[in-house]
């Protein structure tokens, strides 16, 4: 500990109009593990492609590794002094054996040289012995979950001899066992002399891990901290630059009933599950992902049939043939996978906000009138403030916490009673997160009813009235985060 | 022409956005194409030579347009062709046998069973790709090769011809000036826009081009627009095998099969997205009729039909490579 790894001053870079960097410093130290914190967009992305060499910074520019100052560098010299990014998608070969994979930058070296695949099994089998980790070199890289994957990736980057790791957004997709595997992981690496950068949205796990935690906003370096004594509200304001409320929903707002489950299953999905949604009430429906979570909203959107119990809407039994007799019902469900369910991405912000009114917008019968369409989509930009350059773009233009207001848009333009919000915050930056928020207690307030799915314990603890935990398909218990801590929510998660 | 599309911005197919710029290329290619012929081809700008233009355009135009929509629904329909081709035929058996005692009265009697002939092809097709999920290509190149077949052995390969004068009027006759088949292609075409930008089926159609996952999660009934689409399109071709009937006061089993690619060529050409969800009608017009005068144009200088088969293809190449730098970057 101690050394410097790399330092990085005056790091600058000009894309255009805009400057990206201005003037920030990185450090890091040999066997550290080091969180780079910013909201999207802030220059994180493209900081790292200046130290590996992908962009050529602005003039001006201090490279030191240790005892060489540098004014740039090139991919290819940083890999040898063991500079390595592990980026979300992990560029893996799904095709090819978790060996092959392992050793194949040896033959982007030496492209003449035959393959051996008895030396890449035992050299794959070195790697994964060294370092301890739970992985079979045969299997074939598509076969693996995303978290073994991730650790194919670790391996072929430490066969490559990295000393420096970044990774962006390692624990995105992982479960929460699987994200404590990783960061254990993190830790031994660490502890063998190579510095890790990990790139997070998820501060909790940024905080238990880390040691340092470096944040940029707007391309500026606001500090590097100790991550000892830094809370996850203090770190969110050094993101934001807003100072972010970090409280549960004070009371519960329960008005008459709107939506009952009672015993409702479906086979090899849930058993049994059975609540009372209440008007104005934002219930939280949690659990490790494969609880079950969006499988039972699924059910209740009439996108799946329920096996057996019941589904009743203010008293009346609901049978579901499809999603569209659940927009009938006034019962609407935001999809968790924004990318290729929630939302059309190539067509336009108008197109995307219209989609679920169209019989509404279609008077007289057979004129759908491209005015009608322009106004509700204005209305809403408007309500759910959203930023929105020009409606006619693509909506996939739009950044992760806009394009969510639209999501929210196209069901909120149904008028529904019942909404159903499937990890709403997924790919969403810190502060438009908050704004999220603010627009669903809004919506409670007006007394929708409100079902919110999400594996972080923390949003549930802010803004749910009622949480139900479920585990392997079964509501395994009911926590009022008023009453609890969110330390305690989030072990009754994971028990 | 490379000037305007190089004024494309980055976000290739914006519904009005892009549209204006296919419009705005689709024109410049048409006007440039008239200016070049005028100066090159003797006798080019004449009303005899704009009147065979317009009567040979609408049978490729009505086909294009029944590819279009499949197209910009992310599949295709192959069996346009045989679809006019077995309408051709429904409606000349009846006007010669069931109905030939009827007079007058059995000629729209029979083109309307015509054109549900074509609307039955293109329904079964759209029943399949909705409900079986079988990919559109695999589903219509059955169609395609059942109705050659079926029509094949009804006329044992032979053609069926000697339409009563009613048939001729159309074909050859015109109206205000303009070609009847000319004012049947335009009327289609217009038809068209109008579903497309008007009606919430084709507001869909676009949504599910693009992403038919998302679209039926948004409460659209999928299957129904995607039976709708290749209905639409059978109607479209049963339409074009009415057009080729009066022409040639025949109909024979194969007659246009070689628009079949020519169809598709035209809709990329007026910028349809092959992977589905854009396309518009208006430069699809624009560039069918820069496509007609190519070939009239080549054939007034004496080249051979076959040369200006060839020049069409070689179009298509450059305005593909002109158009890919902006569809890349979005």
């Amino acid at each position: 500990m101690g050394d410097i790894a790399i330092r990085a001053r005056h790091v600058s870079k000009i894309f255009g109009q805009s400057r990206v960097l201005d003037d920030v410093e990185f450090e890091l130290r040999r066997g550290e593990v080091l969180c780079l914190a910013g909201e999207n967009g802030c220059g994180k992305s493209t900081l790292i492609k200046i130290i590996n060499g992908v962009y050529t910074p602005e003039e001006g520019v201090e490279l030191s590794f240790g005892d060489e100052t540098l004014s740039a560098i090139s991919p290819i010299e940083a890999r040898n002094r063991g500079i390595h990014v592990i980026w979300q998608d992990l560029a893996l070969f799904p095709h090819l054996t978790v060996a092959e994979n392992i050793v194949f930058d040896d033959y982007v070296a030496k492209p003449w040289r035959p393959i051996s695949y008895k030396d890449a099994l035992t050299q794959s089998r070195e790697i994964i012995q060294q370092f301890g980790l739970d992985l079979d070199p045969m299997a074939r890289v598509e076969d693996l979950s995303i978290a073994h994957r991730q650790l194919v990736a670790i391996c072929r980057v430490l066969r490559a001899g990295a000393s420096i790791i970044f990774m962006d957004e390692p624990t995105a997709s992982l479960t929460y066992k699987e994200v404590q595997t990783l960061l254990g992981i993190t830790r031994s690496l660490a502890a063998k002399g190579i510095s890790i950068v990990l790139i997070s949205h998820r501060l909790v796990e940024v905080l238990e891990v880390c040691q340092r935690v470096t944040v940029l906003r707007n391309g500026k370096l606001v500090g590097t901290y100790p991550t000892e004594g830094m809370t996850q509200a203090r770190l969110s304001t050094l993101m934001t630059g807003l100072e972010l409320e970090f409280t549960p929903r004070a009371e519960t707002h329960k008005g008459a009933p709107v939506l009952e489950l009672k015993n409702l299953s479906r086979e090899g999905e849930f058993e049994n599950v059975s609540f009372t949604l209440h008007r104005g009430e934002i219930l939280g429906l949690t659990g490790l992902l494969g609880a079950g979570r969006t499988e039972i909203a699924h059910t209740i959107f009439g996108m799946t049939q329920p096996t057996s119990g019941q589904l009743l809407k203010e008293g009346q039994p609901l049978a579901l043939r499809s999603n569209r007799d659940a927009v009938r019902h006034r019962i609407a469900y935001l999809s968790e996978d924004r990318l290729n369910l929630g939302l059309v991405q190539n067509q336009s912000i108008n197109m995307n906000t219209a989609v679920t009114v169209l019989p509404r917008l279609e008077k007289p019968r057979f004129f759908l009138s491209p005015q009608r369409i322009k106004a509700l989509t204005a209305h809403w930009i408007e309500q759910l403030k959203t930023k929105v350059s020009d409606p006619e773009l693509a909506v996939s233009s739009l950044s992760g916490g806009n394009q969510q207001r639209i999501a929210l848009a196209k069901w909120l333009a149904t008028e529904p009673d019942v909404l159903i919000l499937d990890c709403p915050t997924i790919g969403v930056d810190v502060g438009a997160k908050a704004g999220i928020f603010d627009i669903i207690r809004n919506l409670a307030d007006q007394g929708m009813a409100i079902i919110l799915i999400s594996d972080e314990a923390g949003e549930i603890w802010m803004n749910a009235d009622r949480a139900l935990v479920l585990r392997e398909g079964r509501i395994y218990s009911e926590v009022i985060p008023a009453e609890t801590t969110e330390e305690a929510l989030e072990a009754i998660i994971n028990a | 022409m490379n000037k305007r599309l190089n004024k494309q911005p980055s976000t290739a197919g914006l519904r009005l956005g892009g549209d204006s710029i296919e419009v705005a290329a689709m024109t410049a290619l048409l006007i440039g194409s008239i200016g070049l012929f005028s100066l090159l081809a003797p006798g080019f700008l004449t009303a005899t030579n704009f009147g065979s233009m317009s009567m040979q355009l609408p049978e490729l135009g009505l086909l294009s347009l029944a590819m279009l929509l499949p197209i910009i629904s992310g599949g295709l329909n192959l069996s346009v062709t045989f679809t006019a081709n077995i309408a051709g035929l429904m409606t000349a058996w009846l006007v010669q046998g069931l109905l030939a005692g009827m007079g007058i009265l059995s000629v729209p009697i029979a083109i309307i069973a015509g054109l549900a002939v074509g609307a039955a092809a293109g329904f079964l097709i759209g029943v399949i790709v909705a409900y079986v999920g079988a990919h559109p290509i695999l589903v219509s190149l059955g169609a395609m090769i059942f109705l050659q077949g079926v029509g094949e052995f009804l006329t044992r390969g032979g053609g069926i011809s000697g339409m009563p004068e009613v048939f001729q009027t159309i074909g050859s006759g015109s109206f205000l000036g303009i070609p009847i088949p000319m004012l049947i292609f335009l009327a289609a075409a217009a038809g068209l826009i109008y579903i497309m930008h008007f009606t919430r089926t084709g507001f869909s159609i676009y949504m599910l081009g693009s992403n038919s996952r998302a679209t039926e999660y948004s409460g659209i009934n999928v299957k129904r627009v995607l039976i709708t689409v290749y209905t639409i399109s059978g109607i479209l071709a049963g339409l074009a095998g009415m057009v080729m009937l009066a022409r040639f006061n025949s109909v024979r089993v194969g007659h246009g099969e070689s628009y079949l690619l020519i169809t598709v060529l035209a809709c990329f050409l007026a910028g349809a997205n092959p992977f589905g969800g854009f396309g518009r009608v208006l430069p699809l017009v624009l560039g069918l009729m820069s496509l007609q005068v190519i070939a009239s144009g080549m054939n007034l200088m004496g080249a051979s039909q076959h040369l200006a088969t060839a020049v069409w293809g070689a179009f298509l190449i450059i305005v593909m490579a002109l158009r890919m730098p902006f569809i890349k970057q979005s």
